[in-house]
């Protein structure tokens, strides 16, 4: 190294000392609370995609229960029903369902020795319809009326706002998981600022009796801490990603049974990382720094 | 008509105490009932027994500590009744050289000198000669890459008063500043806060040194026990 100094080529060196050991801890925390604010988007995105799986599932079909009236037969009302329902605007296919496959869809429910075969099993009509514009139950209901056939319509609305409601739950638990751990990062971000000028203070007292104004002081901890949380962000982001990324790999997808309905594009969830933690560390350290600063005569 | 300017306040004190007590925390009252002060221009010594509350006088004029009785005034202005966002502007024009110097020791030499330059908010361009220029007249020409822990107390000395004066305050402040150094050396620095003196800097050295004292041949203020007995009488 050169002994002599070029005056022309000096460049203001940091007012805040160099990061020492406390700072790699903090990074470690915040980029923990990044790593889980990510997860816990993944998992919103998750429940979302899942709800509007199973929800465009359900209001894409619909069952109806027939009851044979005493002068035809079971086979014959099940017929009726589909080929009326099959005519009506928004279904794509009526099909009734063979004797065996409806005792086989009912015996959970009442038991295979209480389907003696004098006993009028209801036969079951199951439709697809538009999901764009699915007709409504009470339509299906008044075409059925109309045709003289005595059925129950089950357009699946019920389990569908239980879905959504559910789904809505996710939703919120979700977003209050997530303002939990940014309120948590705003707090250690805070907590170390505070430690941060404590330890500098003897920088800060000198700065302040220079002349500088308390914001010249605030942005140098703004920016520092600013720093901080963009790389701690940068660390959490990219090690939820990575997780994802394996969970959609291995369990997500369209597969059979997918565990996780993530989508690679769910991924880019944790791009705003970064940025979100450099805001929250930037604005929280600036707060508390000013406050500090004020608070000296 | 004269009208209040940068010219109309040349003519007011630069520091005016009156009635001024103060104390840390509840304690008892270190300084009490001070009364003087300072024209544009003057050069006093404040000297006193050690504990007798030279600092903590000057605390009160770089606004590091409050009265707690009597009116404090800087460039005429009452420092109780001026708001805090103003007090920044206040203090840049009040230089001071700490007892304990109170450098940065993660920054070079000529980092240390432009702080207050940078506070300011001035471009590296418009003063890094200037900033040499200073150095080389203290006598750390040859270190100015160097880091505070590495000088000698006589150099640190130099560069806290380089640092004081780097943006010309209209007054300088310096606590002991002769503490930690050999006659010889003192006598320099002394040299060096005359000449400030005379490019038109109002100067105030709190010291217990009294030969320094005796040799400059300059008004003193007298503290003991807090109170104000030597009303700069010129010797
Ligand atoms: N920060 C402080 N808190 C409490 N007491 C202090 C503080 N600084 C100085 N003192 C007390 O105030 C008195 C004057 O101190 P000081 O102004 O430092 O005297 P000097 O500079 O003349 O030696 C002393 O009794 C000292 O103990
Ligand atoms: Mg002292």
């Amino acid at each position: 190294m050169s002994e002599f100094f070029q005056v022309s080529r000096w460049k203001p060196g940091p007012l805040l000392p160099p990061r020492d050991a406390r700072d790699g801890a903090l990074v470690f925390v915040v980029a923990v609370l990044c790593f889980l604010a990510c997860l816990t988007a993944f998992a919103a995105l998750a429940a979302n995609r899942a709800a509007h799986g199973w929800t465009a599932q359900l209001s894409g079909s619909a069952t109806v229960v027939v009851r044979a009236r005493s002068n035809e037969t079971p086979d014959s009302a099940a017929a009726r029903a589909a080929e009326t329902l099959a005519g009506v605007r928004g279904v794509i296919e009526a099909q009734a369902l063979p004797r065996e496959k409806a005792e086989a869809l009912l015996a959970p429910w009442i038991g295979a020795e209480a389907l003696v075969d004098d006993l009028p099993t209801p036969r079951l009509v199951t439709l697809d319809l538009d999901p764009k514009a699915p007709p409504t139950a009470g339509i299906l209901d008044r075409a059925l009326r109309a045709a003289g056939v005595d059925a129950t319509v089950d357009d699946h609305s019920r389990w569908i706002a239980d879905i959504e409601r559910a789904a809505n739950i996710a939703r919120f638990a979700a977003l209050g998981v997530f303002a939990l751990i940014a309120a948590a990062t705003a707090a250690v971000i805070a907590f170390a600022t505070r430690a941060g000028l404590a330890a500098r203070r003897d920088v800060i007292e000198v700065l302040h009796f220079s002349g500088a104004e308390a914001r010249f002081i605030a942005s140098l901890f703004q920016n520092r801490f600013a720093t901080m949380g963009a790389l701690a962000g940068l660390l959490g982001g990219a090690a939820a990603a990575i997780i994802g990324a394996l969970a959609r790999y291995f369990a997500g997808g369209v597969g059979v049974a997918p565990v996780l309905p993530l989508a690679w594009i769910d991924l880019l969830a944790a791009l705003p990382a970064p940025v979100l933690a450099a805001l929250i560390a930037g604005v929280s350290a600036r707060l508390a720094a000013s406050r500090i600063v004020r608070e000296m005569p | 008509m004269r009208i209040d300017t940068e010219q109309g306040d040349d003519a007011l004190p630069v520091v005016r105490f009156e009635g001024v007590s103060m104390r840390y925390g509840r304690g008892p009252e270190t300084l009490r009932d001070i009364s003087f002060s300072l024209e544009p221009g003057s050069f006093h010594f404040l000297t006193g027994a050690s504990g007798a509350g030279k600092s903590s006088l000057l605390k009160l004029i770089y606004l590091a500590h409050r009265a707690s009785r009597g009116r404090v005034e800087l460039f005429g202005r009452d420092v109780s009744l001026t708001h805090a966002s103003d007090l920044p502007f206040l203090r840049r024009r009040i230089g001071v050289v700490f007892q304990e110097f109170r450098l940065l020791e993660h920054l070079s030499v000529f980092d240390n000198a432009a702080l207050p330059l940078r506070i300011l908010g001035r471009k590296p361009a418009t003063y890094r000669e200037d900033v040499a220029e200073l150095l080389t007249w203290v006598g750390l020409g040859e270190r100015m890459h160097a880091l505070p822990a590495t000088l000698s107390g006589g150099e640190k000395q130099r560069l806290a008063i380089a640092r004081a004066v780097v943006d010309r305050p209209d007054v300088l402040l310096a606590d002991e500043p002769t503490g930690n150094v050999d006659p010889a050396m003192s006598l320099r620095l002394l040299r060096l806060f005359v000449e400030l003196n005379r490019l038109g800097t109002t100067v105030l050295i709190a010291t217990h040194d009294e030969d320094l004292v005796a040799r400059a041949a300059r008004p003193t203020l007298h503290l003991e026990h807090g109170r104000l007995v030597d009303l700069g009488g010129r010797p």
